[in-house]
């Protein structure tokens, strides 16, 4: 299964075309995907909206639609680019082994502890509110990189390459222990530290909301379009990511040889790649972007705890899947699809049901019956080619 | 049995014509006299009562006769454990929580050892089954539907059976969908569907009130007790005789359960299942109904839950979201893993062992040191080994994956799969050829 869609590159005559398509043609895919679902979802909402106007006599259903519309598409791209980032670690590996590294949740977890306990220590020197934001940010990010990067080859080596040619199932229960080691791992080490179960994330104070525009609705009533600095920050930092990890793959000699190893591990190791030492990069790589995204979401969120890296690796999964597992521009879609779809039912689903049904608890049960419809009639998701089954 | 006995071990002389049976005997004796003259709960107990249950394991190696094994394995269950149970009630529940688990990694061990379909969410029927009677027992079902009154206890035993055909029929139900899917798809998909029951459980007390939501259900019916029970023992109380009621039902599904996966796995269907685990284009070839038989694995394996499941609501009279969770699929997971895979000795082994590991092992390390602490030794508080339970079927899942794939007491053909992918090499030279 290649890793990224074939662009057609030769490793001596490498023009600058090239690499920027190679590097921008999946930003560009991604962009059409946030329009498209934001449009469509928000479309699709305002009619529903419009239908049901007539039950409802408490409340304007169109207004209160219309108000919390922006935040929705702002949330909606903040979750999804989240889902894309922790997607990648799990569509990276998936590419190189065929393999579901089920303990890619935990390491996000881990991520957003390292930088949990950065700043507390940080704090605790007191240089916390003399550090510019920004600084702090890049600084955590990076901390966050190298430990669960690390911790991400360290977890191959141990757990995963012994069981290397084993059946498909004897490395997957391998990782569900990982994963369960590790939430009770870091519980510890926070209980010990002091950090404890729920841990602040600390942070410089990044100043009030930006206040983009006022859209108005009614002649009395505006609608202030708000983005937080903590969520731009998150979206700017994955595109960042995003770009870097496509010149990575798609532009360098070390992509290339990763795609290679996807592509067919025995040739490659006749080609002279060192298999395994591309795999422990394959590792590094992507579990320094689930670190990053650990960080960045420890950032927006706040506080964090030990099984918090559960339900957004298992979301994420469903977002590879989603844009085809082994496929790079595919992880970005499915987070960013599945992201708008969760913000929209998360946010819309008790207001269109009156407080019937809780949209945030939903939201999991949506991510989930979309993972398996997909996998029912789309087996390769949405970008990705159809594979026959090795036999 | 014939494996072990092949290979010579200094333990195999023991193991050997009169010889055996002295020991087994002296052995058997000893646990079950000790055991019932310390009947006090404490940490000495704790270890008598493992080496009592040792015995299980040595009777079922030990080279005798088959219609002395089943006397002796009869003694033990229904006269040493029930009397003991009597004095101390805390053995006894632990035994119904065994005897439970047990036959929940019996029927996870059809899904995930016989048919090799790893199924992540099968806590789900264990709650279907759970709600089942939870709902129809109780005020509950009134919640949705109008003047309906609770039904009689008596009605627990036809529920016992139709926790079967309801767990049967949500394991096709969920199983429909996802078994088009290779083998690791499976396992994520099915874990997502468990978490879809449990948040659905959570849940679905809005519109209308179905299961109470998280408050979950409260004074679930107990089956009747016979009048029979109170003649026979009047010396015990009526939650003694509660107790051995539950024990003795539990010992019944549990004894049903080895019939049913024993007469499975030697059928045609068994063998249809093991066709499809080692390969299934070539299963596929032969003519074996793929999807029928793969259906079939999650409907057998998906009515021992549901059976247990109303078992289990009315022994804790209580149910609630949280008690089905991932980590108590995980946990029936690792016992089938632990015992071996494919194997039925195997699967009641890892079920008693992890059930007493979790439940009677752990907590005694930690109020062993909380007494410790109290008398003035240094132990951090952060120190609970009660509280990381995730830690330690973590651990044995990695563990045994990377040791034993097997199990501790494997199936012989599931072995020879385990170690068929990986022909042994030289260390140091790690596999690239995959």
């Amino acid at each position: 299964m290649a890793v990224a869609q074939a662009i057609p590159l030769r490793v001596s005559q490498r023009s600058v075309r090239n690499t920027l398509v190679g590097v921008f043609g999946p930003l560009g895919q991604v962009f059409l995907f946030v329009v498209g679902s934001a449009v469509v979802l928000s479309a699709i909402i305002i009619v529903i909206a419009l239908l049901l106007r007539g039950t409802r006599t408490d409340t304007d259903l169109l207004t209160a639609t219309l108000v919390i519309l922006p935040q929705v598409i702002v949330d909606g791209l903040v979750r999804g680019f989240l889902f894309a980032t922790i997607a990648l670690g799990y569509t990276l590996v998936y590419g190189v082994l065929e393999f579901i590294n089920f303990a890619h949740g935990e390491i996000f977890m881990v991520g957003a502890f390292s930088g949990a306990a950065f700043g507390t220590l940080l704090a605790s020197a007191g240089l916390l509110p003399n550090i510019p934001p920004l600084l702090f940010v890049i600084a955590s990010v990076a901390v966050g990189m190298v430990v669960s990067g690390l911790l991400a080859v360290i977890i191959e080596r141990v757990a995963y390459r012994p069981l290397r040619g084993a059946p498909r199932l004897v490395p997957l229960i391998s990782a569900i222990g990982v994963s369960l080691l590790l939430q009770d791992g870091v519980r510890l080490i926070a209980n010990v530290t002091g950090l404890g179960f729920n841990a602040r994330f600390q942070t410089p104070n990044f100043g009030p909301p930006l206040q983009l525009a006022q859209i108005p609705v009614t002649p009395e009533r505006n609608i202030p379009l708000i983005l937080d600095v903590r969520a731009l920050i998150f979206i700017v930092a994955a595109v960042i990511m995003l770009l870097a990890l496509n010149y990575l793959v798609n532009a360098t000699k070390l992509g290339t040889a990763i795609r290679a190893v996807a592509q067919d591990r025995p040739t490659a190791s006749l080609m002279g790649i060192d298999v395994n030492k591309i795999i422990t990069i394959t590792f590094l790589i992507g579990g320094a972007l689930g670190g990053a995204a650990g960080i960045l979401f420890g950032v927006r969120v706040g506080t964090v705890n030990p099984y918090v890296g559960f339900l957004p690796g298992l979301k994420a999964f469903t977002a590879a899947v989603l844009g085809g597992i082994g496929n790079i521009t595919g992880a970005m879609v499915g987070g960013i699809v599945l992201g708008f779809l969760e913000a929209f039912v998360a946010s819309y689903l008790s207001l269109l049901t009156a407080g019937a049904l809780s949209g945030a608890s939903y939201a999991d049960i949506v991510a989930f019956t979309i993972l398996i419809l997909i996998l029912i009639f789309r087996p390769s998701g949405l970008l990705g080619e159809s594979v026959t089954q090795k036999v | 049995m014939r494996a072990l006995s092949a290979s010579p071990s200094p333990l195999s002389a023991l193991n050997r014509g009169p010889l055996a049976y002295v020991l087994l005997t002296a052995y058997l004796l000893l646990t079950s006299v000790l055991l019932l003259t310390n009947t006090r709960t404490s940490l000495g107990t704790d270890i008598l009562f493992i080496l009592f249950l040792l015995g299980f394991l040595l009777i079922y190696r030990a080279r005798v006769a088959g219609l002395y094994k089943l006397a002796l394995g009869a003694i033990m269950l229904l006269a040493i454990v029930p009397y003991f149970g009597a004095q101390n009630a805390y053995y006894i529940e632990l035994a119904i929580q065994a005897g439970i688990f047990v036959a929940l990694a019996l029927g996870l061990n059809v899904v995930v050892g016989f048919a090799g379909l790893l199924d992540l969410g099968y806590v789900a029927f264990f709650a279907v089954g759970a709600y089942l009677w939870g709902i129809f027992s109780t005020d509950q079902a009134g919640q949705f539907l109008p003047g309906f009154t609770p039904l009689p206890a008596e009605s627990f035993y036809l529920f016992l059976a139709l926790g079967l055909f309801v767990g049967a029929f949500f394991g096709a139900l969920l199983g429909l969908p996802v078994l088009r899917l290779r083998g690791d798809y499976l396992a994520i998909v099915t874990l997502g569907l468990g978490e879809v029951i449990r948040v659905l459980a959570v849940n679905l007390d809005r519109p209308v009130n179905i299961t109470n939501g998280s408050q979950g259900i409260k004074s679930v019916a107990r089956p009747p007790l016979p009048e029979v029970m109170r003649t026979l023992l009047p010396g015990l109380n009526d939650p003694q005789l509660y107790q051995l009621l539950i024990y003795l039902m539990a010992l019944l599904v549990v004894g049903l359960s080895v019939f049913v996966v024993y007469r499975l796995k030697n059928s045609r269907i068994g063998r249809a299942w093991e066709a499809i685990r080692e390969d299934e284009t070539a299963a596929i070839a032969m003519g074996i109904p793929l999807v029928r038989m793969k259906l079939l694995a999650f409907a057998v394996g998906a009515s021992f839950a549901g059976a247990m499941g109303v078992l289990f609501a009315a022994k804790q009279q209580f149910i609630n979201p949280p008690t089905f969770d991932l980590l108590r699929s995980i946990g029936i997971l690792s016992m089938v893993i632990l015992g071996g895979m494919g194997s039925i000795p195997g699967a009641i082994l890892g079920g008693m062992l992890v059930t007493l590991l979790d439940l009677q092992i752990l907590p005694r390390i930690a109020t062993e040191l909380g007494a410790l602490k109290r008398q003035g030794v240094v132990i951090p508080d952060w120190f609970d080994p009660a509280q990381y339970q995730r830690a330690l079927f973590g651990l044995l899942l990695i563990i045994m994956m990377i040791f034993r794939p097997e199990g501790i007491l494997p199936d012989q053909r599931r072995s020879e799969e385990m170690h068929a992918g990986a022909p042994a090499r030289p260390s140091g030279q790690p596999d690239q050829s995959n």
